[in-house]
């Protein structure tokens, strides 16, 4: 810091102009780290104000009564943890976010060879196709599965009945609407896997499979001894980091089943957005949405710790 | 790998290569042939909106006829619907001003911030790019409830001004967190040499930095660009009059009036409402891929 603070003052004499001599503001102004300060002042200024005061601000908020008048402490809390409703969007969002991070994940890798596996004119031509899903806005995405499961003119029962099978109730029989909420997770999300796995597949040495092909290892060889191996924090990051995106989903559930039937397919964001703004109780609310907070959390620091273990090694 | 080189003893050449050739052959055609089958899968649902939308509204409620194909004749109905007798317009423009405002912003504060904690550093600058990544990871869902009040207590509840201010918590993290990587991987000896010069700070940014990270720039401009478009959590909690909606939930709420439901105006809007990120995707896909991945690849 202070050879770098020594070379830039000369600098600032050389362009000409007379310092005054009441020069302890202005030297200031000048110095390096205070104009690197300016520089990320605006930035500052949105995350405290837009991200951090609005967290703490959730928590003395959801402490709170209905008509915010009267300090509750954790009322709302274990008014929260003594209702069914409540654990059954504890499961689902588990329910949902874990299959639905493992299948992103698994077709993810599995499309991301196949490309890889292909000559590398081609690759950007599938690459593009299979990315579709996740350049849609996923509201509107959400839209066009809906249509597709609809009651009486869904597409996909029309073909279930051409087959000579039974129509199956997407959206109105409660565990087909789990099923199908996350099926709309899985295409929406596994072409974000594609792309992050592909990168990764393509910065692995050639040499390696040579050497391997050379010594007579097999495809699934290469693939557990070198493949896995040189991507595993790569793919650590990205489950973690899908998790927490996948965790606090919103559009898929609220526009397909808004919670139904029965709450049975509620997540966190869906049944907080219920309470607090459809039922007009935002302390409450802020209550639901704070119980994402732990799970979040944890996964954060697992992140970090990828990414900083990847910037070492990039190092 | 060395258990591998040991157990397997190395064949003889020449029929082993030709064997290989034959696997390959065969690990191209399964490749094929799977990738057909994710394609469908991954394209069913927008082909069948595009399908959908070009429907007469007869055929998209007569229940007999092959819903994946067009019997009737493509017909461009639903468009029109949608353009003359609908506030889809109103939506297009609120959106359109609201992201182009929000990329704005985004990108001279992350651009900005990013020069700052990648090149020049101060008391505590690591620990603030550690706190931005970590921001990045607090979801929207997470904070809608405290933002509906503050936004609220600011009087922009029901404006879309409002989703101007609250969409830079989506963008500008990840938007500062990709640039301050571009900035690092440019070569100290350009700003030494730029300082010799006599060049300012701001001189340097422009003049240097940012043409020599532009593909950075693009692709955090696509990733600012994207996340405004699509946001749903904030507009849905935040805006409830039509003359302030925006695109996502205009089409998902709004256009669905009475009890019928109008699909093939319904898919006619989604379709446009997501033909904007679509167009840019296909031309700059390899800019924004090589912006999200550039962690993933340099390792």
């Amino acid at each position: 810091m202070a050879d770098t603070v020594h070379t830039w003052v000369p600098a600032l004499q050389e362009t000409g102009k007379r310092i005054p001599a009441r020069s302890g503001l202005k030297k200031f102004l000048r110095q390096r780290s205070t104009i690197a300060f300016l520089m990320c002042l605006p930035l500052i200024v949105i995350i405290t104000s837009l991200v951090i005061y609005p967290a703490f601000y959730s928590i003395y908020l959801s402490m709170l009564n209905k008509a915010q008048t009267r300090f509750i402490g954790l009322g709302n809390f274990t008014f929260l943890l003594s209702r069914d409703v409540f654990w059954m969007v504890v499961q689902q969002s588990a329910i949902f976010a874990l299959s639905a991070v493992f299948f992103k994940a698994l077709i993810g890798l599995i499309t991301a060879h196949l490309i890889n596996n292909l000559p590398s004119k081609g690759q950007r031509k599938w690459r593009g196709m299979l990315l579709v899903p996740w350049v849609i806005p996923l509201a509107l995405s959400s839209l066009g599965w809906w249509w597709l499961f609809d009651p009486t003119h869904s597409a996909f029962n029309w073909i279930l009945a051409g087959l000579g099978f039974n129509e199956i109730p997407w959206l109105s029989d409660p565990y087909w609407a789990r099923f199908s909420v996350i099926l709309v997770n899985v295409w929406y999300g596994a072409p974000f896997f594609l792309i992050m796995y592909l990168a990764a597949l393509k910065s692995v040495p050639e040499q390696l499979y040579e050497a391997a092909a050379i010594d007579g290892a097999n495809a699934w060889q290469r693939f557990i001894h070198i493949t896995l191996p040189m991507m595993r924090n790569i793919i650590a990051i990205t489950v973690l980091f899908s998790l927490i995106v996948t965790f606090a989903n919103f559009d898929i559930v609220q526009i397909m089943t808004a919670g139904g039937p029965r709450n049975m397919t509620h997540v966190f964001a869906t049944y907080s957005f219920l309470l607090g703004i459809r039922s007009g109780d935002l302390p409450l609310g802020a209550a639901t949405s704070l119980f994402m907070f732990p799970i979040l959390a944890i996964a954060a620091v697992f992140i970090l710790r990828g990414v900083r273990k990847r910037g070492r090694e990039i190092a | 790998m060395t258990s591998v080189a040991i157990s397997v003893p190395k064949a003889a050449g020449a029929p082993r290569l030709a064997s290989l050739k034959r696997n390959r052959r065969w690990a191209l055609i399964t490749s094929y042939v799977f990738l057909v089958i994710f394609a469908i899968f991954f394209l069913m649902p927008p082909y069948y909106m595009v399908v959908t939308a070009l429907k007469s509204d007869a055929e998209v409620a007569h229940m007999a006829t092959n819903p994946w194909i067009i019997a009737n004749g493509i017909t461009l109905d639903q468009f029109k619907i949608l353009f003359t007798q609908t506030d889809f317009l109103i939506f297009f423009k609120n959106t359109a001003i609201v992201t182009v405002a929000v990329v704005i912003i985004t990108m001279v504060v992350s651009v900005l911030a990013a020069f700052s904690l990648g090149r020049m550093r101060f008391w505590g600058s690591s620990i603030l790019a550690t706190g931005i990544f970590l921001t990045y990871l607090v979801p929207d869902t997470l904070l809608f409830i405290p933002l509906f009040q503050i936004v609220k207590a600011i009087g922009l509840l029901n404006s879309y001004w409002g989703m101007v201010l609250v969409y830079p918590t989506l963008t500008v993290p990840f938007c500062t967190w990709i640039m301050i990587g571009y900035f690092q991987s440019i070569p100290k000896e350009l700003d030494e040499a730029a300082l010799i010069d006599g060049a300012g700070h701001m001189q340097m940014l422009l003049k240097i930095f940012i043409p020599v990270a532009l593909p950075g720039i693009i692709a955090a401009t696509i990733f600012a660009f994207t996340v405004s478009w699509a946001a749903f959590v904030y507009p849905m909690a935040f805006l409830y009059s039509a003359d302030q909606q925006v695109l996502t939930v205009g089409t998902v709420t709004s256009l669905i009036r009475a009890d019928v439901y109008k699909w093939g105006m319904l898919m006619a809007g989604a379709l446009v409402a997501a033909a904007p990120p679509l167009v840019i995707y296909a031309f700059l896909m390899d800019y924004y891929i090589a912006g999200l991945t550039s962690g993933a690849t340099k390792g």
